[in-house]
């Protein structure tokens, strides 16, 4: 009798699934709006020519080893990301009071997060503490932190759907009526599936709960630099909760904006009140990774750090981020542009208010469902779709399958 | 409409903070300074340590002829191949990793036309290095196995085991970790009958994590007649075995024999987990490639426990990294880099055996009291010397010579190295040097207590 007789099949990963049949559809016209990564107008994967030029340098560089790098991470990595998150005139860094750890992607930044607040935040092993994470959000959020141990993981309102936009008075009741201390996972900028940011004049509001409250701040910031093209703007948010002296975690993400999907390059800033809190932090982090997985991997990070720190690689990088973000951009405007001129009921503004690679085109389950069956054009249950998937090319098709969707089924 | 932060005591600042009369109470002002881990520890001893002649013998990697890590010629010309194939593009690998890697990983431990693998009732998971790979084996076992017995523990390591082993299991949420008995001091080697006396006390459905070839950190295994005994027990008990192999290949320069354990148990019909490294036999620490093999005894429960492990890579860290897996692939599938690379791991075993035999050899001529046989009986990357806590502490306080507190020592770090590298200035009088140390210590603890037995 096997001792896993009982195991019962998990309910798949969404997105994954959505990939699979998308491979499967045999129709030469289908469309993947559902995948989560950055296309060229060929529909194809990008290595950033400064990734390619990096890789090269590495290759031929004979001093390089292949030893373990350190439990936290490669050093030059940790500090140059820390700095394109806050800043390089960061009050926080000239008072060294910042600290980091080289993560297994967001995803590795956000778990080692969430193991240490669950272990030394908020009284030791408090698993109550509540967790807000956006409604709707990344779906793995909610893993991340349940896995973690906290009990209670809850939605925040964020989107309303109605209005196609931020729901900011229901924002900022749930930070009003949340528990003390309780945690609240924040999208720094291109908001994860919605598209949707705060202004700078929500932020603020949302700064001024969160600090009278007790709030702990933890930004996931997946999307730097993709989302308006320039690495500062798409760090506001996170900056201006650092001038307005909050102590906070920062999960990075350099998958998207490096492109360096399959190296799973992450970084977790701590900014706290002073140096020696980081370094009893860093303490305890060094406990949890060497209980997950030891010793970050090297490649990735080396390649971040090289390009980070060389000044024309760090100019070259700005520029190849730019370029995917102004794809991103032109499709955005040609899809609201032809579904204006197409005539397609309702309004579709949101299409180029919206930011970053996702937008939530407001189509309901079943507008979705017909767009997969009748159309082949693959997009997740919520509306949710990847700019990045539309090309020149698809484009058209895409327009025209919307407005017959629209048109057809309610 | 407040200002943004400029670099001259601005609004962030901390005289601001205070000014806004924002406590300045850090909300981790109760997290303590973590205890270092005790390899760490060494190591920063080492470091601080200013003596001309020190030595750090504990590290955890294969080093070649000059005292340093490398990788193959072979390795590093498949590094230039990757970089420049323009067919290889940046996409999210699945959670379990590249599905070339994990297929080769699998044959490499279970053989190619093992029943499971036929059968269809066997899992591969790229990981994070072997601690990864533990780590998912251990959140596996905590949310499936047993489901309906609500099964928490517990599980079995080996004394002495690898230090981070126990906080892997508890992180996973198993809090109940044992210990059965396994290196014999006066023995020095596997004290088998204490270890059997533990292991029949152990509850029904408990875990025993056991290493398959090359222990960490004494080096010393147990013999094939020896896991045959073990296996029966553990069939009887209901156990569950969770093997341990980081060195395929470098304890006996034989692939199959360092995982004949593993074939056994799985010939058997038993199910087990296998956490893999292959840090060590392709000099890739820094990519950090591992693997966990499930074995299930029915191919109905596969699909079910993938989706299930899927689950827990998502949370853990969503998909491994895909360098390092790329080139392992790449030499495992490719029958002419398969052998050229395993040409190449037998030269490590040698030199290996090598150092050895130099050190229990170089011991002898100085007559050192007890016997020193265990040095070149024991295999892979650790040997233990036997020395007690006292001897080790004499060697790194007067001699400044870094054991582990448990007597392990690297002896590849006994190699010479060039002049000026890095912490490795070992010269050709190291191994004097050491043995004079143990002579001597042994000497004079033998003044304060009996002779340890031959």
């Amino acid at each position: 009798m096997s001792l896993f007789g009982e195991v019962p099949q998990a309910t798949p990963v969404a997105v994954f699934k959505l990939s699979n049949d998308f491979k499967d559809d045999p129709n030469p016209m289908k469309v993947n709006l559902g995948v989560g990564a950055y296309r060229t107008d060929e529909g194809q994967p990008w290595v950033l020519p400064v990734v390619k030029k990096v890789e090269k340098l590495i290759v031929a560089d004979n001093r390089l080893n292949h030893e373990y790098l350190p439990i936290l991470g490669l050093p030059e990595f940790r500090s140059s990301a820390s700095k394109i998150a806050l800043g390089e005139d960061s009050p926080a860094i000239q008072e060294n009071r910042v600290g980091a750890v080289q993560c297994l992607g967001g995803t590795g930044a956000l778990k080692m997060g969430a193991e240490f607040l669950r272990r030394w935040y908020n009284g030791n092993d408090n698993m109550k503490t509540p967790v807000y994470v956006s409604a709707p959000t990344w779906e793995n959020h909610n893993s991340v932190f349940a896995n973690a141990g906290f009990k209670d993981v809850r939605p925040y309102k964020y989107w309303d759907a109605e209005k196609r936009g931020l729901d900011l008075a229901g924002f900022l009741g749930d930070l009003e009526t949340a528990p003390k201390h309780s945690i609240f996972v924040l999208h720094a900028c291109a908001h994860n599936p919605t598209g949707t940011d705060p202004t700078h004049v929500e932020w603020m509001q949302v700064a001024e709960v969160m600090e009278r409250r007790k709030l702990f701040v933890f930004f996931d910031s997946a999307y730097q630099g993709f989302a308006s093209g320039c690495l500062d703007k798409d760090a506001w948010a996170v900056r201006y909760f650092v001038t307005q002296g909050f102590e906070m975690f920062c999960a990075q993400s350099f998958s998207k904006n490096f492109g360096l999907y399959n190296e799973r390059v992450g970084n977790l800033t701590i900014v706290a009140r002073d140096a020696d809190n980081v370094r009893r932090v860093l303490s305890q982090m060094e406990k949890i990774v060497r209980v997950t997985w030891s010793n970050p991997p090297s490649q990735g990070a080396r390649l971040v750090a090289i390009t980070l720190n060389t000044a024309e690689l760090f100019a070259e990088w700005k520029d190849n981020v730019k370029t995917m973000a102004d794809r991103v951009l032109l499709m955005r405007a040609s899809l609201q542009a032809k579904l204006q001129a197409l005539g397609t009921p309702g309004t579709w503004d949101h299409i180029t208010q919206q930011i970053g690679m996702f937008s939530f085109t407001g189509l309901n389950p079943k507008q979705v469902e017909y767009m997969i069956k009748e159309r082949s054009i693959y997009l997740m249950a919520s509306g949710r779709i990847n700019m990045c998937g539309l090309t020149t090319k698809n484009i058209d098709y895409v327009a025209k399958s919307i407005h017959e969707t629209v048109v057809n089924v309610q | 409409m407040r200002q943004t932060c400029n670099s001259d005591g601005g609004v962030g600042s901390t005289e601001n903070v205070q000014a806004r009369g924002i406590t300045l109470l850090s909300i981790f002002v109760d997290t303590p300074t973590a205890e270092p881990n005790p390899e760490t520890k060494l190591l920063a001893d080492f470091k601080t340590d200013t003596h001309l002649r020190k030595v750090y013998l504990a590290g955890r990697e294969y080093l070649n002829k000059e005292g340093q890590t490398s990788v193959s010629p072979l390795i590093g010309k498949i590094m230039q191949q990757i970089c420049t194939d323009p067919t290889l593009c940046p996409e999210y690998p699945s959670s379990f990793g590249l599905p070339e890697f994990t297929r080769r990983a699998t044959e490499l431990v279970l053989g190619r036309d093992c029943h499971a693998i036929v059968e269809n009732r066997v899992l591969g998971v790229q990981t994070v290095g072997c601690t990864g790979a533990v780590r998912l084996g251990a959140e596996l076992l905590k949310h499936w196995y047993n489901v309906s017995g609500v099964w928490c523990g517990p599980v079995y390591l080996s004394s002495p085991c690898d230090d981070s082993l126990a906080g892997i299991f508890e992180a996973a949420g198993i809090q109940d970790v044992r210990r059965y008995r396994y290196w014999d001091t006066e023995q020095r080697g596997v004290g088998v009958q204490k270890m059997m006396e533990d292991l029949e006390m152990a509850p029904e459905q408990s875990v025993i994590v056991l290493s398959a070839s090359a222990h960490c950190p004494t080096g010393s295994d147990l013999s094939q007649k020896h896991w045959r005994l073990l296996t029966q027990l553990m069939v009887r008990c209901r156990f569950f075995p969770f093997f341990l192999l980081p060195a395929q290949g470098l304890c006996h320069g034989d692939f199959q024999q360092d995982a004949w354990p593993v074939r056994l148990c799985a010939s058997l019909g038993m199910e087990l987990l296998c956490a893999q490294s292959f840090s060590h036999s392709f000099g890739l620490y820094g990519e950090r490639v591992g693997h966990l093999l499930c074995v299930l005894k029915q191919s109905s429960t596969l699909l079910a426990v993938q989706s299930q492990a899927e689950k827990q890579v998502r949370a853990l860290w969503s998909r491994p990294s895909v360098r390092g897996a790329r080139v392992v692939a790449t030499v495992l599938s490719n029958p002419a880099h398969h052998v050229e690379w395993q040409e190449g791991v037998k030269s490590m075993v040698e030199r290996g055996i090598l150092v050895r035999e130099r050190l229990r050899e170089k011991l002898r001529l100085l007559g050192c009291p007890g016997s020193w046989d265990h040095l070149i009986q024991q295999g892979g990357l650790y040997c233990c010397t036997g020395l007690n806590v006292q001897q080790v502490e004499f060697l790194e306080k007067r001699r400044h010579i870094y054991l582990h507190p448990n007597g392990c020592l690297n002896p590849q770090f006994c190699l010479a190295a060039p002049p000026g590298s890095l912490q490795r200035r070992h010269t050709p009088k190291l191994a004097v040097w050491l043995c004079l140390s143990t002579h001597r210590i042994i000497r004079v603890s033998c003044l304060r207590s009996p002779l340890p037995s031959l």
